[in-house]
């Protein structure tokens, strides 16, 4: 009783410390509010209709299988990390370790990355099918959309390798320098081990976003529902989903293939903070 | 008389438009310890850091002057890999490795080329017993070496210098970060140490200085204000401003 009236004594003298106390629980629950009410609504319609023949070895038109699109999916995700993974640690590689601070190429280098990771997808994807599609002539196929998507997450895993290596202790690099190693020799036993999880948990982002991407594979890969190799249209989950609600005869299906998706995308943020956690861990 | 282990002559250091040494002409002769004392920012830490280049890694940072270990020029006629194992540096802060003890002790050796196991197990025993540490670590060689204590992490820091088989050690106050009985062993070290190696140290600690070192050099605003024997800095100063400084009055 004492510490309520505490309370209220000091929200009578600082009348604007209980308002905000107020605005921040109305934020608190209308967030955590409206998360639980996307993902009830993604069950409640969903599971119902998650049924054995959604995922039948073939599509048709009847059964609505999303296995194929499951598989190319899986492929989509790692062509597309086999692209930009190693490009994008390398790059960051080169920004963290090689180049000169306030160097006028790394400043451009930074500034583009912040640009293309503001840019909507919806961008890339119509870039992709220019230059990827069109000018190259790999037609709708999963390699233009895995080259997309690769230049799509690249921002995103050189901000996260970068962070990831500017975490590793400068001492230890003096420490092996110190000892008469090289560069070579100093970032890839020295500097990348500590940062192997959080750049991991950067890629795991990317593999989030290369999953839940519609709009920059719609003009690149395409739409086709069967079993696709890299020169060959082929539609992921989500472009299936998008697919089928947007010809509104199997919403049911639909919200079952968004069940599935939900529960891969939660799948791999866990896998993100699971990775993250070990990242604090090295640290100690 | 004898040609000094490190020499250097006219010296000047510049951090972008900062001047951080100035016209520094010094002579370290060999199987000695020889301290450098003086206030925070004097340039002390920045010269030693020069003795094995680590300053290239310090962007903006330009040295002209002569600088030599036995007669050749370390920043013209040796290979900077070269350079630094002969010339080790142990760190103000201990900075092992995130890897177990052997591997932090071995890392040295691999890196110059050796990958024997019979070799490099003789290496990780003799440098941690030269260190005075081998006792506490040699149950555990396997395991993290960050699992030790500041202390003995320090000291394993200068098994690893060692193991690398230098003929100078530089040390950058050692012993700042570490309890008064763990220095008491870092200095123990270094005194015996000093039979076969050439010790630079830096310090703040000016009974530190006296205890262990032969030599002394007194820095101020990046100048050397007086350099000669310890005993001779601390009982007979020539400088009106290392008396001040040794007896207390600034810095």
């Amino acid at each position: 009783m004492s510490v309520m009236s505490d309370k209220m004594r000091t929200y009578r003298s600082h009348p604007m410390s209980l308002v905000f106390n107020i605005l921040t629980k109305i934020a608190v629950t209308l967030t955590i509010g409206i998360f639980v009410l996307i993902v009830g609504y993604v069950i409640i319609k969903g599971v119902p209709y998650l049924k054995p023949s959604l995922f039948s070895a073939n599509y048709t038109s009847d059964n609505c299988s999303m296995l194929p699109a499951i598989a190319n999916t899986f492929i989509m995700l790692l062509a597309a990390l086999v692209i930009a993974a190693p490009l994008g640690i390398f790059c960051a590689v080169y920004l963290v370790e090689y180049a000169k601070k306030g160097n006028r190429f790394v400043r451009l280098i930074r500034l583009t990355t912040e640009t293309l990771s503001g840019i909507p997808s919806i961008v890339y994807g119509l870039f992709g099918n220019m230059f990827f599609v069109l000018a190259l002539n790999w037609k709708l196929s999963m390699l233009s959309g895995a080259c997309t998507l690769a230049i799509m997450v690249l921002p995103l895993i050189i901000r996260s390798t970068e962070e990831a290596l500017k975490s590793v202790d400068d001492s230890f690099r003096e420490g092996s320098y110190g000892l008469g190693a090289g560069k070579l020799r100093t970032i890839f036993v020295i500097v990348l081990p500590p940062a192997i999880s959080g750049i991991l948990s950067g890629v795991i982002l990317a593999m989030g976003r290369i999953f839940g991407e519609t709009a920059a594979l719609i003009y690149t890969a395409g739409t086709v529902a069967k079993y696709a190799g890299l020169s060959d249209s082929g539609r992921t989950l989500a472009i299936h989903m998008y697919s089928l609600s947007n010809e509104g005869l199997h919403m049911n299906e639909a919200s079952a293939t968004a069940v599935v998706l939900l529960v891969v995308v939660l799948l791999l943020n866990g896998l993100a903070s699971l990775a993250a956690k070990k990242l604090s861990k090295g640290g100690n | 008389m004898t040609q000094p282990k490190l020499q250097v002559k006219n010296c000047d250091l510049f951090y972008g438009d900062f001047q951080a040494l100035k016209n520094i002409d010094l002579e370290i002769q060999e199987k000695e310890i020889t301290a450098f004392i003086g206030p925070s920012g004097c340039g002390k830490s920045t010269l030693l850091k020069s003795l094995n280049r680590m300053n290239d890694l310090v962007e903006g940072c330009k040295i002209t002057g002569e600088f030599t270990l036995d007669g050749v020029n370390i920043y013209k006629d040796m290979e900077i890999t070269e350079l630094r194992k002969r010339v080790g540096m142990v760190f103000q802060k201990p900075n092992l490795f995130p890897m177990s003890i052997y591997d932090n002790i071995a890392y040295g050796p691999r890196t110059h080329g050796i990958k024997k196991k019979a070799e490099l197990d003789e290496i990780v025993e003799t440098t941690l017993k030269q260190a005075c540490v081998w006792d506490e670590t040699k149950d555990r060689l396997k395991k993290s070496a960050l699992g030790m204590s500041g202390g003995q992490q320090q000291r394993i820091c200068i098994a690893r210098a060692l193991a690398v088989k230098p003929e100078v050690l530089l040390m950058d106050e050692p012993t700042s970060a570490l309890d008064p009985i763990s220095t008491i062993k870092i200095e123990e070290l270094a005194s015996e140490l000093k039979k076969n190696y050439t010790i630079v140290i830096v310090t703040h600690n000016m009974q530190q200085a006296t205890r262990i070192s032969d030599k002394t050099a007194f820095f101020l605003h990046g100048e050397i204000v007086e350099f000669d024997d310890t005993h001779t800095i601390f009982s007979n100063p020539k400088e009106h401003k290392t008396l001040e400084y040794i007896t207390g009055r600034f810095g």
